[in-house]
């Protein structure tokens, strides 16, 4: 009897997923693989945010599958096969720790068309895209340096990647900008996500007398730190004011949909290929938040700042750019550090009182 | 706010969850049952605490509620395990899995919401005593709860009948059976309690700790409560230990690396593990050929009638 049963759902099964596959057969179906849950309101949440603008942008020509919860590393490669596997001809996957998994994948699924947030390995089936997050950075930098009154920033960090350090380097470089004096303490937290170790640091930092708080974590945990101990933070990935009435200065709010929604038009008009998208605040991938709870003058300067770099005026990484021994780093982009040594970026810049870990 | 004030706040804030969490794990393997489900518990209990609490306006009604969730949990393992005598380690996985998603379903239209954390005890004078004052007469209801707990588990597995008659359930639960006490009953009593422990436990991380509800943050606190058990050799009192000692390892890493001492973060970050890893070894080693101290019967599936 439980055998007859076995079978009978099996068959079931097997119908309905026929079934799905015939309604579905005329849509484009595309793909995305999440690092954190939905709601994690930051790095996650506005992945969906633009999964959300694509589904409404081209509901009635694509059908769109998200996996969250997606261990980085080998463990995705899994889960990346699964949507290959399943009839997904675009694929986002959308975390630094999925690269080698994509590229292994996309090698096995030469039709399938693999899209990589962050990364730098491509192929003819495989682009990356980013956001110059590091731009919204440096008008944080700008703008804590004028908050604080200790001269302290403290700094939450994830795990010692470019991306991670870019940011920490362009925080220096736009704080200095305005007080060269300025010093930030950072605290690697080794995780992306677990807002109890995430308050556990901001908690620390404030201790030690940091009275403006950065992330490059991805709950909301720090702002609400910052609350309640009444000073200053920056809201990541996603719009934090909720959580910080009194404390959100503004957030890097990463803004992927308009990108999904020209990639996917561009798949299902077969005009798809690999490339190497960068785009910041000019291109509108990285917006500011409404810059709040600060004087007018520091408002009008983050204003001015963040015009400057839309308009090429102000480059963040401008050339001398001295590393923490005071010696200028090389110069491979003229005026300016060039893309490879922003997004393969290994060294402090000078003021960072920190040992760069595993150095 | 003095520093090393600062940092036992932080410490005792750290630890509590996984005392609790861990303290009730305690009492469920010590009556023979192996559930791997505590992360799971504590992550429903943190969505329906906070439901609750928000729901409710009460810290009060939604503690109630993550206790309620977490034994509600607890109970499908029973059934699982006890009645249909299911393997315990994969019915205790199945409900990590299990209660992480259906946290998911049950916080999702929480998320973003904000709720008054936990009040704090404040007793005029006492709470006013320079450090110490802070530190032991102004903490919020759940940390004088898990020590109360702890201390209530030892008198009840050492000082009562009924906890000697669990430990021997744990130890020889055929032994017990044939004395004529009813073992799956004693168990099922006993995954409840450390159900509603673990709901506890994961309600204090959006009530306390971090007020606001967010899919998964327990971030693998169950996993570590686990361990403490284990740790603690099935003692109560080096379970305290071994919480505070691990909250304390936890904190005071990150203080170490705002200090900016250029030791590396990972080794930090594993110092916990480490001594935990050491501790196993130390007491293996002082046990010599007595064989292992956890409870004989651990894990073991029973059946009445065999």
């Amino acid at each position: 009897m439980k055998k007859l049963l076995m079978t009978a759902a099996a068959a079931a099964l097997a119908l309905a997923a026929t079934a799905m596959n015939a309604s579905a057969a005329d849509k484009l179906k595309v793909g995305f693989i999440y690092l954190g849950p939905v709601g994690d309101l930051g790095w996650t949440y506005m992945h969906e945010v633009a999964r959300q603008a694509l589904v409404k942008e081209l509901g009635d020509k694509i059908e769109t599958t998200y996996l969250e919860n997606v261990n980085e590393g080998p463990d995705s490669e899994r889960s990346i096969v699964q949507l290959a596997r399943t009839g997904h001809q675009l694929i986002f996957t959308t975390s630094f720790g999925y690269m080698d998994p994509t590229v292994k994948v996309a090698k096995q699924f030469p039709k399938i068309n693999f899209e990589h947030a962050t990364g730098y390995k491509r192929a003819t089936n495989l682009g990356t895209y980013s956001g110059r997050f590091y731009e919204g950075r440096y008008i944080q930098g700008v703008i804590a340096a004028k908050m604080s009154k200790t001269g302290t920033i403290g700094y939450i960090g994830s795990f010692p990647i470019p991306e991670v350090i870019s940011g920490i380097n362009a925080t220096m470089l736009g704080a200095q900008s305005v007080n060269p004096n300025i010093k930030v303490k950072i605290i690697w937290v080794n995780t992306w996500f677990d807002p109890g170790k995430e308050a556990d640091a901001a908690k620390a930092l404030a201790d030690q007398g940091a009275d403006v708080l950065m992330q490059h974590t991805d709950s909301p945990a720090a702002m609400q730190v910052a609350q309640q101990r009444g000073i200053y933070a920056f809201g990541q990935d996603s719009d934090m004011i909720k959580f910080g009435p009194k404390s959100q200065l503004t957030a890097i709010v990463n803004n992927w949909g308009p990108y999904y929604i020209k990639q996917t038009k561009a798949a299902l008009a077969g005009t798809w290929k690999s490339e190497d998208t960068w785009d910041g605040l000019k291109e509108k991938m990285v917006v500011m938040a409404p810059y709040t709870n600060m004087p007018d003058d520091v408002k009008k300067l983050a204003e001015k700042t963040e015009a400057d770099i839309v308009a090429g005026t102000l480059v963040p990484f401008k050339c001398p750019v001295l590393g923490q021994d005071g010696k200028p780093v090389e110069c491979k982009g003229g005026t300016h550090l060039d893309a490879g040594q922003i997004l393969g970026m290994n060294f402090y810049v000078k003021g960072v009182d920190d040992k760069m870990p595993g150095k | 706010m003095l520093i090393v004030e600062a940092i036992i706040l932080s410490v005792i804030a750290a630890s509590t969850p996984l005392l609790l969490a861990a303290a009730g794990e305690l009492v469920v393997e010590r009556s023979g049952v192996l559930n791997l489900g505590v992360e799971g518990m504590m992550i429903m209990g943190a969505a329906c605490g906070f439901a609750g609490a928000f729901l409710s306006g009460s810290t009060f009604v939604g503690a109630l509620t993550g206790i309620a969730a977490g034994m509600a949990l607890s109970f499908v393992f029973a059934v699982l395990t006890l009645g249909l005598a299911v393997n315990q380690v994969a019915a205790g996985l199945a409900l990590t899995i299990l209660g992480i998603g259906l946290s998911g379903l049950i916080g999702a239209s929480f998320v973003g919401q904000k709720i008054v954390p936990a009040p704090h005890l404040y007793i005029p004078g006492l709470s006013d005593i320079p450090v110490a004052g802070k530190i032991l007469f102004a903490q919020d209801g759940f940390v004088y709860f898990s020590v109360l707990l702890v201390v209530g588990i030892w008198w009840f597995l050492y000082r009562t009948r009924g906890g000697l008659i669990l430990r021997a359930v744990g130890d020889s639960h055929t032994s017990a059976h044939a004395l004529g006490y009813p073992v799956l009953k004693i168990r099922l009593m006993a995954v409840l309690f450390g159900g509603g422990c673990a709901g506890l436990a994961g309600a204090f991380l959006p009530l306390a700790y971090t007020p606001f509800f967010i899919p998964g943050m327990t971030a693998g606190r169950g996993w570590i409560a686990l361990a403490l058990v284990v740790f603690s050799s099935w003692l109560p009192g080096r379970l305290v230990a071994g919480a505070y000692l691990f909250g304390a390892v936890s904190i005071l890493q990150l203080h170490a690396q705002a200090l900016g001492l250029g030791i590396p973060s990972q080794l930090m970050t594993s110092l916990p593990y480490l001594a935990t890893v050491i501790v196993l070894v130390i007491i293996s080693r002082a046990r010599g050929s007595a064989g292992s101290v956890a409870p004989a019967s651990l894990g073991v599936v029973f059946v009445p009638d065999r």
